[in-house]
């Protein structure tokens, strides 16, 4: 097993489902010569050439709807949006076509597209290019959203998306990309809708997706060491289809949840997943649910209040701190 | 064009024009919900363009989608069940008017939202030029269309990369109850914008089956054989409203609709140019009148009786996984559909 990027795994996916289905198409801005604005499509033009791995205009709305309708005729494209925050213009294509297509014409046509690209704040871009649209997105029925935390995960599931039929949309991480993992070199897909325990613990559920498990990671070692107090860290990978089982399992477990994500609070994931909890498992419960997400205002510019703004280790240790008290 | 050939394309364009016609009854019977966008006035562009596709020429519209829907051969028990919502329509009852399908016969819809289809019609004929097939994509729009974002980027695309695709702009001269004077800057026309991304353009008198004919042949030829897309705009005219929740009293005089179907009216022309040529006679005309309007009152009943989609239809159709559960399948998770 390699130990690679999680941009290097992100490239691996690609340049193996390229491999092994002649319909998989690589198309995006700057993707090709460029080698990607992120460097996650670097060198598969020259391996794959410019029939497979395909420049466009910056036209979100025309690109992603084309691909959308190549992939009505069997084509299976892969889509690079340069941020997820650029999806906004092409909300129409993403949203009313991709999502309704199957649906409206009573599962007549299928849309095997994914469309992948980055999702985060973070990186001292201002609030245009900060959008986290996981929650926006998830809330459409027709639609499939995964959100990959680790390297392993980041090929497992592009792989799964591109070999799905159904429209999956993969949302990265900028500041993830450089992270390294161990990934393996043979085939694998880690299935949509299944959440991961990255952290076995006994008194207390932390759920998280995206960066913020990683963040969640880093506080549950803090819990441990100065707190003494053992933390289980369910990483939901996938957003829709969601996980339910891993998560009520988990808390009926610990009876205790904390939910962090990076999305702005008001009807983000975990509003969904609060919701699931209390349903679903409210008299395992031994405290309220809390949660932990970005302070609830567009992005800011300036980088030191940014990382303020965003859920951060000590943040996310002093609000488990009050689930426990 | 032979003789047989002419009396069916004859015969299809009496089919679209009583079908409609039997709708505005059903619709009236507070039957058809939702929007009804119908057809009657524009036969002649329909029939025409699509009458000239063959096994790898595919074909995309808006919401005024009934007219191509039965052009593709769909029948109209299906068309109109889907009208009235029912298990046994063509999307079962879950798209409605706007939203009729038949990709069996390249038919990729019916869509409801203003020129969000060009860029789909765009990609299909990316998909057959990826596939290294001697086809196109016929994307049609109204005049209304031709000012969204969408199908200028649709536009770009389809000249930048060669697409074999058709842009047809159905103009009737009115989006929704705005003329195109107060809606579009242009010079001239509104297909000389095609001009602005390098494409052919054309303009045909929509009145005229044998001219939207001859000139849209030119342009599956540029497809087919140059993989180059193609503008064109086709005059026609709606006699009803923008749908049928529009009362048609405020942006255009009786007299004006009155002139069209006096002297423009496509079918009647039509009809009128076969007698001519002793292709038809009076008695086959009323027999193919007769039998389409035969046709359309059994799809009526067709569509009266069928069942409703039930409770559990509702989560039917979301996921392709959901419906297929497999070995094959890559996804595990749960669904919420509550």
């Amino acid at each position: 097993m390699a130990v690679i990027s999680y941009r290097e795994a992100l490239r691996a996916a690609m340049r193996d489902e390229l491999n092994r289905d002649k319909n998989v198409v690589i198309m995006g801005e700057e993707v090709a010569q460029f080698n990607g604005a992120y460097k996650v499509t670097e060198g598969l033009l020259k391996e794959f050439g410019p029939k497979r791995i395909v420049d466009t205009p910056i036209s979100e709305a025309g690109f992603i709807g084309l691909g959308i309708g190549a992939s009505m005729l069997g084509i299976r494209p892969v889509m690079e949006l340069m941020f997820w925050s650029f999806s906004y213009v092409a909300f129409d294509q993403i949203v009313n076509n991709a999502g309704n297509i199957r649906y409206m014409s009573g599962g007549l046509i299928n849309c095997p597209i994914v469309i992948r690209g980055p999702a985060n704040g973070g990186t001292n871009v201002g609030a245009t290019h900060s959008h986290t649209p996981e929650a926006i997105l998830a809330s459409h029925p027709g639609i499939k959203v995964v959100c990959p935390a680790t390297p392993y995960d980041a090929k497992g599931l592009l792989k799964a998306a591109i070999r799905d039929n159904d429209p999956v949309y993969v949302m990265e991480n900028t500041i993830l990309y450089n992270d390294k993992g161990e990934v393996p070199d043979e085939d694998y897909i880690v299935p949509i809708g299944v959440a991961d325990v990255k952290r076995v613990g006994t008194d207390l559920t932390i759920v998280a997706h995206g960066r913020a498990v990683i963040t969640s990671l880093k506080a549950a070692e803090i819990l441990e060491k100065d707190h003494g107090v053992s933390v289980e860290v369910v990483d939901l990978r996938s957003i829709r289809p969601l996980d339910e089982e891993t998560i009520l399992k988990s808390v009926r477990k610990t009876h205790r949840a904390l939910l962090v994500e990076e999305n702005k609070p008001f009807c983000g994931v975990d509003a969904q997943v609060a919701y699931l909890i209390q349903s679903k498992a409210f008299d395992e419960l031994d405290a309220p649910v809390h949660r932990v997400s970005s302070i609830d205002a567009p992005q800011i510019y300036c980088k030191r209040m940014e990382d303020l703004q965003m859920p951060s280790v000590e943040r996310v240790v002093a609000e488990a701190l009050k689930v426990l008290a | 064009m032979t003789k047989e050939a002419k009396i069916a394309l004859y015969t299809k364009m009496a089919r679209i024009r009583h079908f409609e016609q039997r709708c505005i009854r059903i619709y009236q019977q507070g039957k058809i919900g939702g929007f009804l966008h119908l057809y009657v006035g524009q036969e002649a562009v329909a029939a025409g363009t699509i009458s000239l596709l063959g096994k790898n020429d595919h074909l995309i519209t808006g919401y005024r989608d009934h007219g191509h829907g039965l052009m593709v051969g769909m029948g109209m028990n299906e068309c109109m069940a889907e009208l009235t919502g029912k298990v046994t329509g063509c999307s079962q009852g879950k798209g409605g008017s706007m939203h009729y399908f038949a990709p069996d016969k390249n038919y990729w819809g019916g869509h409801g939202i203003v020129g969000g289809q060009a860029p789909l019609g765009t990609g299909l004929a990316y998909a057959v030029k990826y596939q290294g097939l001697k086809g196109s994509c016929l994307t049609f729009m109204g005049d209304g269309a031709v000012n969204q974002g969408a199908v200028h980027e649709a536009y770009n695309l389809a000249s930048l990369w060669d697409l074999p695709v058709i842009f047809v702009v159905e103009n009737n001269g009115y989006s929704m109850g705005t003329s195109q004077e107060r809606s579009t800057a242009h010079p001239g026309c509104l297909a000389k914008r095609a001009e602005g991304y390098n494409m052919a353009w054309d303009v045909i008198n929509g009145h005229d089956v044998y001219e939207v004919r001859a000139k849209t042949a030119l342009a599956l030829k540029r497809a087919h054989e140059e993989s180059k897309p193609t503008v064109l705009e086709i005059f026609t005219y709606r006699y009803f409203g923008h749908s049928m929740a529009d009362p048609d009293k405020t942006y255009r005089e009786k007299e004006e609709i009155k002139t069209y179907r006096d002297k423009k009216d496509p079918v009647l022309l039509f009809e009128q140019e076969l007698l001519r040529e002793k292709v038809l006679t009076p008695e086959l005309s009323q027999t193919i009148n007769d039998a389409a309007m035969a046709e359309a009152d059994k799809a009526a009943i067709f569509a009266d009786e069928s069942p409703d989609p039930t409770l559990a239809d509702i989560t039917k159709h979301i996921y392709w996984e959901e419906d297929n559960r497999g070995p094959k399948t890559t996804s595990r998770g749960t669904i919420i559909f509550e």
